[in-house]
């Protein structure tokens, strides 16, 4: 990965996406910029269906633009992103292998000798607090022990940028904010740059660098760019104390809040929700 | 309910199976005590013949015989079936070519085969096989086909950010998805195998169970037709027995493969 140390680690440029042809023609994304410089964790907010995973999908080539361009430490994307690696919200273990074979198969594919592979496995499944757990099936993992070593699986690699699509989305509250202070420990480490998709502000705030605001589908763009000042290292239970949290979670909230209700428009209004759902 | 209770049901119920037919065909109950031995045999008569088929070793060639038409079909079957379900299933214009016809040859009634086949390949164990052949070779292609276009985008996307190029794809991705289905149908296609060896070998041939029970059959001796059935279905039990260890070992990683072993 011999990446250019001045380009910004991500950038897209006046992309647009759009699906299907003619009249049902859907245009998902329209326009967007934005740029993540080396070593910066930003997060992605928005509404349900404003596009937000297929902009990830572009960083990483598994999707092409129906405009724009997309660059990743410098070099044009075409086919798939090699130096990016991708936590999906979705279970993405392959489930015939076990959580040892799973993360060692990822230097195993790139030319790593079997014995070596699993070694250094067996230390990274160590890493995310998962010895003892190496020969079992991803059916006999809990659903955070699983993301665990997806996390794992992503990072053995050493990719230079991480793009993460809702990762904690299907777990619950507790096991959440784990994650996320492991996630942010193992970040802190190496500082690569961060691509983190969600629809909690919450985690947004206290996980990222900077919060960057997506408008409700279809044709969403970005809205507002919040820098997140926060000290770091952060422990998320801690931070969320933090006065200064508590403002920057008014301030954006702010802006999503408009996005949330268009994209939920007539469903809240006849909810008879629309005027009094304020502040979170 | 508990094993040990659930045995004891089994066993009652086959023994109390062997008393009802022993008394019907020792004591004239409802008819007849010859006419009734002449249609159904005594349980006594055929454990007697069963105990022969040992005891002579006359049994043993035609075990073997079926043992082996049954090993071959489903052999020469699986193999056509991964081979040519992988490639359809990577091919979809040819598949969709080809799905009328697809459909056409598994919907034909194979029995009508195995007189083709006896034409094709003569008497021997080889025209048993082809019959066995046609019928694993659709259960095989089916689920072969299926797993290879099942496998879930999200794994799939998960394996290509992991730098796996389309080989790679293939020996860790389609290929234990394609088996995971495969296995789920091995009880399936075992017993199709063993039906087409049977079969053919009832329609015409020189050894085999088959052929053992339809002599019998001809001959109108009762005791040997049920003693050949006992034998086969001994057979298929053992057969399914051994089916169900390998799948345990196999599909370990499958939360179902454990809850439908035992």
């Amino acid at each position: 990965m011999s990446a250019d140390k001045t380009a910004a680690a991500v950038s897209l440029s006046g992309v647009a996406i759009s699906f299907g042809s003619g009249a049902s023609l859907y245009r998902a994304v329209a326009d967007v910029d934005l740029t993540v410089q080396p070593g910066e964790f930003v997060a992605i907010v928005g509404p349900t269906g404003c596009g937000k995973s297929t902009l990830l999908n572009v960083a990483a080539g598994l999707l092409t633009p129906s405009a724009g361009a997309a660059e990743v430490s410098g070099r044009k994307v075409e086919g798939i992103t090699r130096a990016a690696g991708y936590l999906f919200q979705a279970d993405a273990l392959m489930p015939w292998k076990t959580a040892l074979a799973n993360v060692a198969v990822a230097l195993e594919v790139a030319g790593v000798g079997r014995a070596q592979a699993r070694e250094r496995a067996l230390a990274w499944l160590a890493r995310v607090g998962l010895k003892g757990f190496s020969e079992r099936y991803p059916h006999q993992l809990s659903g955070g022990q699983k993301k665990r070593v997806a996390l794992a699986q992503m990072l053995i690699r050493d990719p230079a940028i991480l793009l993460m699509d809702e990762p904690f989305g299907p777990l619950d509250a507790q096991t959440r904010t784990l994650m996320g202070d492991l996630l942010l420990s193992l970040w802190q480490a190496d500082r690569k740059a961060v691509l983190f998709v969600t629809h909690d502000l919450d985690e947004a705030i206290a996980l990222a660098d900077r919060v960057v605001v997506m408008s409700a589908g279809p044709a969403s763009r970005i809205i507002a760019d919040h820098r997140i000042d926060l000290p770091r290292p952060r422990e998320i239970v801690d931070i969320r104390l933090d006065p200064r949290f508590h403002a920057l979670q008014s301030a954006i909230w702010r802006d999503l809040k408009a996005e949330v209700m268009r994209a939920y428009g007539d469903e809240f209004a006849a909810m008879g929700l629309g005027k009094s759902a304020g502040a979170k | 309910m508990k094993r040990t209770t659930l045995l004891a049901w089994q066993i009652g119920l086959a023994i109390a199976i062997i008393v009802v037919w022993h008394v019907l065909t020792t004591y004239p109950v409802i008819s007849d005590v010859k006419q009734a031995r002449f249609f159904f045999s005594t349980p006594v008569d055929v454990a007697v013949r069963v105990w022969r088929f040992f005891a002579t070793g006359m049994i043993w060639r035609h075990l073997w015989i079926t043992l082996l038409e049954t090993l071959l079909a489903f052999g020469i079957g699986s193999i056509a079936g991964i081979v040519i379900g992988f490639w359809l299933a990577r091919q979809p214009r040819v598949a969709a070519v080809l799905d009328p016809f697809v459909k056409m040859a598994n919907a034909l009634p194979r029995v009508v085969l195995a007189p083709i086949f006896m034409l094709w390949f003569g008497l021997d164990i080889w025209s048993k096989v082809a019959l066995g052949v046609t019928l694993v070779f659709f259960i095989v292609f089916f689920n072969v086909y299926q797993g290879v276009k099942e496998v879930s985008p999200v794994i799939l996307s998960n394996a290509r950010m992991l730098g796996m190029n389309e080989r790679q794809l293939f020996r860790h991705v389609y290929w234990p998805s394609a088996l995971s289905w495969m296995f789920s149908s091995l009880h399936t296609s075992v017993g199709f195998a063993l039906v087409g060896a049977v079969v053919g070998e009832y329609l015409g041939s020189a050894a085999g169970l088959g052929y053992l029970i339809h002599e019998a059959e001809s001959t109108f001796d009762m005791t040997g037709v049920v003693a050949g059935m006992v034998v086969l279905s001994v057979v298929v039990v053992l057969i399914d027995w051994l089916v169900t260890l390998i799948e345990v070992r196999l599909l370990a990683w499958r939360p179902e493969a454990t809850a439908h072993g035992a």
